[in-house]
């Protein structure tokens, strides 16, 4: 420690500290415009000038370390002096609109104003080059009031890793510029916000936020990273958003979702305030007792396996523990499951085969300590942006990265090797590591010979995949698979992340313990830094997983066919409970056609935008006898319900989400219910009763406690830890248990790793013919699922406004389609029509849609194909066509 | 009707962009043939805009996004610095590219006093299309000035008709010096300093007392004793570099120009012998884009040593800076020779801690190093004797304004501007009379004839009278001159070329000019503006901005009586 003196004040603080921060320590305010705590000193405003006692001049607090015996003055007539003059030069240009300004009140240069007493300037203002952007839909860029303190600049560099912006020219006509000086939107700035947040006067203000009475945090609702964000709320709206530094996941980072699209959907017009019954081609208005009366009597008829339920991957924990109880317990079937099935079931199925439990093994913090990184199939910069920013960061600090990837997704550019993979090869390039890994000595014969099983017939499976055959088959050039094989098989820590572009294949199972053979090959497993990571998608389809929102698996994967585990359950919940794993998802679509199911309870999710085929789910959920949905809007789905019922969105309730590391989080309501709407479980406990089975809980807590006595990864993880701030990841046994952050640490869950040996399958439908073109499918990252809740965010809606097609060069110039022009993209199941994105993001013979468009869905062109072991659809490749459409045929707007 | 979403929501009408610019594969094509096999380092982006401007006249956004490719950078980090260096001229795409010829006028103090104003006009009324005619910040010719650059030929004394039958004749190459060949240099014993040291003949420690005892100072403006900074730089840890400072941009400054030109041995020589002396790997030499003579002549200077090396060699490398005053600044200096935009750096760490790339660097200017070997040669006495009672050394004066014989000038410290006009200059020119002079360049103030007999050497009696004497740049005015005049010559210069990067100099030095630019001056406020300047800037341009003002409003009182 250091010790020194403000003021007269002693201070110590830690070495390495600057005067600013000793200042700070000492309690003693100093005055700085461009200074930020994680950022790189920059020392250019020049407010926080002080004197030090011996050295020369009015040096800057925040670059100047603090030193033993240092006396130091921070504020006397001559400081004052210049930084009234220093303040004087800022304002003398700047607007004095502060009453109409949106950071009134909250604004650096104002504050400094009033607190060096300067009542009027006294330089003339000059005529700048300054216009306001205002292109980018979230937030808006006046340049007249930019203070060019850097902070924006560095936070795009330092924090987010993305250098969109830059300080551009010099002197006095230094602006802050994208490339080319080119609207903010053009460029390749994400709009995560960051920059807006930590602006000190208006230049980037955030659209359509207003200064909060009260701040209350909650989880995201978007992807499975499980950031915390803090809504500030004005009476019963929600009115601003902002990262929470205290999030152990994003550290108070948030991606332009979290940021600019998490609070506007919430108090939105078309937020359903009470419940819904059929009424013809219409519905109407019902009061909860009318509408949970007709639920209870309709699904009386329909009890046992001709009842199906759609749990939901938003809903907490709680809540899809009630729902699957719900299931078993009172409808007395196990035809339960949730869009898990069509995301990761396929590593559910897959690494429970291979380590025996199918969840991300590490923590995303880990992968800062990587020495390589292999992330395939995740567009994850888009699909999960600050897990992007890890990889990003970790890159910089000198992780190699290895992408494969059919698509030149953002990562590719700080890629060591980059394998553009023909899409639905995975098991082919996988293999192919794992032969040159063999073959060249760089497998991990000790963590084989100590950990696993099966080795011999995965080295026998790999003998054939030659870096020549991967090449042949995959695309991928024979010398790049080499070398990404040695840079992953000589890393002392590679982790490898992926997600749907693995998983989402009739092959799925087999790419995942493709991944899992490679892990253990290299003993790559059970160490930080390492380790298989699914990255999920949703912010807690891990939790509904662990909940047994599943048709097989009770709460913590205990397997409905054990007795044992159904013996638990059937006294604890007093009935007695089916043996045989019920339907999932994509089952329940077919079964339904067949007359099998004739009622559907869905809470939550939206099959008719993001199943496969969606004219097929259409027809069964029209041929259901009696629907019930309960969500936050009129979906796509709920559209077509014969009861719907609102419930309260994430911002409403309390509860418990496991992201997509297993981390527990808690989180209370930051505003009451908008309008009459309930609690999912509450509304799932009203059913039951009314079917018979007594089903009350006092609070989530209550819920809780119940989930905790039944599911032993659970068990530790209490209300009371959570509150006091503990971190926990399951399995978390007893409560005097710290959790587990990385799995398979001293063995695996299942005893041995099971190496699995995997021939490569193709898909179940290839390009040719009639459809040369293969159709993949994905996420944008400016929307998210079905856009029930980014649609209704204009900030977000006006980033990405409607659906597209990328189409290569090559592609567009045999068809002769413009960049920007409207095509028709055509399946065998389908034709949705959307704009070409002419450019290099998909090679030739590839064409990518994302699925959000409701009315432009490209799951009316996927194909429904499963994995046969998974059930998981093959949303990643099918064959299409794409044809030039006429401009009167897209002349009527949408909707 | 507006576009609504499925839930009725009206949507914003922005037009679907895609994210940042699709990369041209030709652009790609013509970049990658520019550069060759050179390596992609990001230290060499500066270079490598260099030969893209070189080539195509202009830098567009499509060689710039390529670039960024090709280099591994962002696109935004590119731009960044492209845009910051004058020498650069970035044109976006579908616009017209700039002029096939760029005529730059010089605009700074010696070459406005001779008329580089009236020049400029008439100049760019005259030459039309295809001609970019503009003012340029000093290029340090202002012992012929008005000096004005036709392309990279430099038109001494010009006029518009010079100037015309230069472009006419298509006279825009850069010339080539013809400098005082090694072998020349060797037959009066050069190198032999340097091979003394290599051999191990002279020990360090000699060396650094010589030049210690020599009283040899930094003589790009500072005076910092040489062997202190040599024994600062030997204490941290290896490798460690050495760094040229070849940015002379100081107005009225030229003397490296003319040392460079003539003699490039003799200051290489020094150089040698300091990187030796502070066991440095490798010598960075920063050429200002103006000095394409000193640039040539260094290269070939380099290419004979390489070809006939005394001793063994350090790693030499020769950068050429890109128009930017500022890179003058030792830390701008190292982040540009780093491929950044010139912007100084804080302090601590100071050069001699952490200087380019991270290496303690020993960073001298040309004419400092260009004494050493003579010192050694000819003893520490010797030198220290050359100066005038009290001021030991000599240095070479940049002699320019109203004199009859403008140059550069070997005279001794402490000589005094009186003596350098009559002695050296040829007196003052027809019809002139001695009136005021700039001891220091831009930043050195202003004084007025009464105070000619002053001796020029740092601190002493011009210290105290808030003047330096800098880079040993005189700018003589004469009774045709004011030195208000001077004085907003100056501020517009700094104005020019300040970064940007703090407040006090950015804002500053604009508002100064606009103030300064009223017949009726702000005293109080310009005082006090300029205090702020000189306490809270990052670097001595901020901090010197303002020195001339504030000596011509104490020193020229009556200048200013309305």
């Amino acid at each position: 420690m250091i010790q020194l003196t403000i003021d007269g004040r002693p201070v110590s603080v830690a070495e390495g500290s600057t005067v600013l921060e000793a200042c700070d320590a000492a309690g003693v305010h100093v005055p700085t415009l461009c200074d930020s705590p994680d950022l790189v000193p920059y020392g250019a405003c020049r407010f926080c000038i002080v004197k030090i006692e011996g050295a020369r001049g009015l040096p800057t607090s925040c670059t100047t370390p603090a030193a033993e015996g240092m006396e130091v003055t921070t504020d006397d007539a001559e400081i004052r002096q210049v930084r009234t003059m220093t303040a004087q030069l800022l304002l003398a240009d700047h607007p004095q609109d502060c009453l109409t300004c949106s950071s009134n009140g909250s604004c650096g240069l104002q504050d400094i104003t009033a607190e060096l007493g300067i009542t009027e300037r006294i330089l003339r203002p000059m005529e700048r080059d300054a216009r306001r952007d205002e292109s980018n839909p979230t937030f808006t860029f006046d340049h007249s009031k930019c203070i060019l303190c850097g902070i924006c600049v560095r936070t795009c560099r330092e924090v987010q890793g993305l250098g969109a912006i830059d300080l551009v020219r010099r002197g006095y006509d230094t602006a802050v510029q994208p490339f080319g000086e080119v609207p903010i939107r053009e460029s390749v700035c994400e709009s995560c916000g960051e920059c807006v947040e930590r602006c000190p006067t208006g230049a980037l203000a955030p659209r359509g936020f207003l200064p909060p009475e009260r701040e209350v945090s909650s989880v995201c609702p978007y992807c499975g990273t499980g950031c915390l964000i803090t809504l500030g709320t004005r009476g019963d709206r929600i009115v601003s958003a902002r990262g929470d530094r205290s999030s152990p996941v994003a550290q108070g980072r948030l991606c332009v979702k979290g940021r600019f699209g998490a609070f506007e959907f919430v108090n939105h017009p078309d937020r359903l305030t009470s419940p819904l019954i059929r009424e013809g081609e219409g519905f109407r208005e019902a009061g909860w007792d009318e509408a949970l009366s007709l639920v209870a009597r309709k699904l009386d008829g329909a009890r046992g396996d001709a009842f199906g339920g759609l749990a939901s991957a938003k809903v907490t924990n709680e809540d899809n523990y009630v729902f699957q109880k719900f299931t078993r317990a009172v409808m007395g079937t196990n035809n339960v499951d949730h869009c898990a099935r069509l995301c990761h079931s396929s590593t559910v199925a897959g690494l429970a085969r291979s380590f025996g439990s199918g969840a991300m093994t590490n923590t995303v913090g880990d992968l800062g300590e990587a020495d390589a990184i292999l992330v395939t199939g995740s567009n994850t910069t888009e699909s999960h942006p600050i897990i992007g920013l890890e990889i990003r960061k970790a890159v910089e600090r000198g992780t190699k990265l290895l992408v494969f990837d059919p698509r030149r997704i953002s990562l590719t550019r700080r890629a060591a090797v980059w394998g553009r993979q023909l899409s639905g090869t995975d098991v082919v390039w996988i293999n192919g590591l794992m032969h040159v890994i063999l073959r060249d000595g760089l497998h991990d014969q000790a963590f084989i010979d100590e950990r696993t099983e099966g080795f011999e017939a995965l080295r026998e499976a790999v003998a054939a995949y030659s870096p020549e055959r991967v090449e042949e088959i995959a695309g991928i050039p024979a010398a790049d698979i080499e070398r990404a094989a040695r840079i992953y098989g000589e890393a002392e820590r590679a982790a490898i992340v992926y997600s749907m572009g693995i998983t989402q294949h009739t092959t799925g199972v087999d790419a995942v313990r493709s991944l899992a053979n490679l892990a253990m090959l290299t003993g790559n497993i059970g160490r930080r830094g390492t380790g298989v990571n699914p990255l999920r998608g949703q912010n807690n389809v891990q939790g509904a997983c662990d909940l047994g929102a599943l048709p097989n698996v009770f709460p913590g994967y205990q397997q409905v066919a054990d007795d044992e585990a159904r013996a638990k359950f059937e006294a604890a919940w007093g009935v007695e409970l089916p043996a045989d794993p019920g339907l999932t998802v994509t089952e329940m679509v077919w079964a339904a056609l067949e007359g099998n199911i004739r009622a559907l309870y869905i809470m939550g999710e939206n099959p008719m935008v993001s199943d496969p085929d969606t004219t097929h789910v259409e027809e069964a959920l029209r041929k259901v006898d009696f629907l019930v949905v309960q969500d936050l809007f009129l979906t796509e789905t709920a559209r077509l319900a014969d009861v719907v019922l609102p419930a309260t969105s994430y911002a409403e309730r309390d509860g418990c989400y496991t992201n997509t590391e297993r981390l527990v989080q808690l989180t209370e309501p930051v505003i009451g219910p908008v309008g009459s709407a309930r609690r999912d479980w509450e509304i799932l406990c009203e059913v039951s009763t009314r079917l018979g089975y007594e089903m009350e809980y006092e609070s989530t807590e209550a819920i809780s406690d119940e989930i905790r006595s039944l599911t032993p990864s659970y068990a530790g993880i209490s209300y009371d830890r959570l509150r006091a701030g503990e971190n926990l990841h399951w399995p978390c046994p007893d409560e005097t248990h710290p959790g587990t952050p990385i799995l398979h640490s001293e063995q695996f869950a299942r005893g041995k790793g099971a190496f699995h040996p995997v021939e490569y399958r193709a898909p179940d439908e290839t390009a040719g013919g009639d459809y040369p073109l293969t159709l993949t499918t994905g996420r944008v990252l400016a929307h998210f699922h079905s856009l029930s809740m980014t649609g209704r965010s204009s900030g977000l809606l006006g980033l990405e406004p409607e659906c597209f097609v990328e189409i290569s060069e090559s592609d567009a110039a045999g068809l002769k389609v413009e960049d920007g022009e409207y095509v028709q993209v055509s399946t065998r199941r389908g034709a949705v029509e959307a704009k070409a994105r002419v450019g290099s993001r998909v090679p030739g013979g590839t064409i990518f849609m994302p699925f959000h468009y409701g009315d432009q869905p490209a799951n009316r062109l996927t194909n429904p194909a499963v994995d046969p072991d998974a059930k998981i659809p093959e949303y990643k490749v099918c064959g299409a066509r794409i044809e030039k459409i006429s401009e009167e045929r897209i002349a009527a707007p949408r909707g | 009707m507006a576009k609504r979403t499925e839930a009725g929501l009206p949507v914003l009408r922005m037009r679907p962009v895609p994210k940042g610019r699709t990369l041209e594969i030709d652009a790609l094509e013509e970049v990658r043939s520019l550069l060759g096999e050179a390596p992609r380092r990001r230290d060499l982006l500066i270079e490598h805009l260099h030969r893209i401007q070189d080539h195509y006249g202009h830098l567009s956004d499509r060689h710039l996004l390529a670039l960024a490719r090709e280099m591994g950078l962002t696109a935004a980090e590119i731009y960044e610095v492209a845009t910051f260096y004058h020498h650069f001229d970035v044109v976006k795409d579908g616009a017209d590219p700039s002029a096939r010829l760029t005529i730059r006028v010089c605009d700074s103090i010696a070459c406005e006093m001779a008329g580089a104003a009236g020049l400029l006009d008439t100049l760019r009324e005259r030459l039309g299309e295809g001609v970019r005619v503009m003012a340029a910040p000093c290029i340090g010719r202002c012992d012929s000035a008005p000096a004005v650059f036709v392309g990279n030929q430099v038109v001494e004394e010009a006029t518009v008709e010079s100037v015309e039958g230069f472009v006419a004749d298509e006279k825009t190459a850069a010339w080539a010096p013809d400098f005082r060949r090694l072998d020349a240099y060797r037959e009066v014993g050069g190198y032999s300093a340097f091979r003394q040291c290599a051999s191990g003949e002279l020990a360090v420690d000699a060396v650094i007392d010589t030049v210690r005892e020599s009283g040899l100072k930094g003589m790009g403006g500072a005076g910092f004793p040489a062997a202190r900074k040599w024994g600062f730089v030997r204490t941290e840890p290896k490798p460690r570099a050495l760094v040229v400072n070849t940015d002379e941009g100081e107005p009225g400054t030229f003397k490296d120009r003319s040392i460079l030109e003539d003699d490039p041995h003799q200051m290489l020589e020094g150089a040698l012998i300091a990187a030796w002396a502070v066991e440095a790997d490798t010598i960075f030499i920063y050429v200002r884009d103006e000095y394409l003579g000193c640039l040539s002549a260094l290269g070939a200077a380099i290419d004979e040593l390489h070809g006939d090396p005394p001793a063994d060699l350090p790693e030499i490398v020769l950068r050429r800076g890109a128009g930017a005053y500022i890179c003058g600044e030792e830390t701008a200096l190292i982040e540009s020779l780093e491929g950044k935009r010139g912007e100084p750096r804080l302090r601590p760490p100071f050069p001699a801690q952490s200087g380019v790339f991270g290496m303690p660097t020993l960073v001298h200017n040309v004419e400092t190093l260009y004494w050493v070997p003579e010192i050694l040669e000819k003893g520490a006495e010797w030198f220290a004797g050359t100066g005038k009672d009290g001021h030991p050394g000599q240095r070479f004066f940049s002699v320019s304004g109203r004199v009859e014989k403008p140059g550069v000038y070997l005279a001794p410290n402490g000589v005094t501007v009186r003596e350098l006009i009559d002695h050296y200059a040829g007196g003052m020119l027809d019809g002139h009379e001695f009136y005021a002079y700039l001891p220091g360049g831009a930043s050195g103030g202003v004084l007025p004839a009464s105070k000619g007999d002053i001796p020029l050497d740092f601190g002493g009696e011009l210290a105290e009278l808030g003047c330096f004497v800098g880079s040993g740049a005189i700018v003589v005015l004469s009774d045709a001159d004011r030195a208000r005049d001077a004085a907003l010559n100056v501020m517009r210069f700094f104005a020019h070329e300040s970064c940007g990067k703090c407040t006090p100099c950015r804002v500053g030095t604009a508002k100064s000019v606009t103030l300064m630019e009223r017949d009726e001056w702000d005293g109080a406020l310009l005082h006090e503006l300029g205090e702020a300047m000189e306490d809270a800037s990052i670097c001595g341009l901020g901090q010197a901005a303002p020195n001339v003002v504030r000596r011509a409003m104490e020193h020229f009182p009556e200048e200013f009586d309305v």
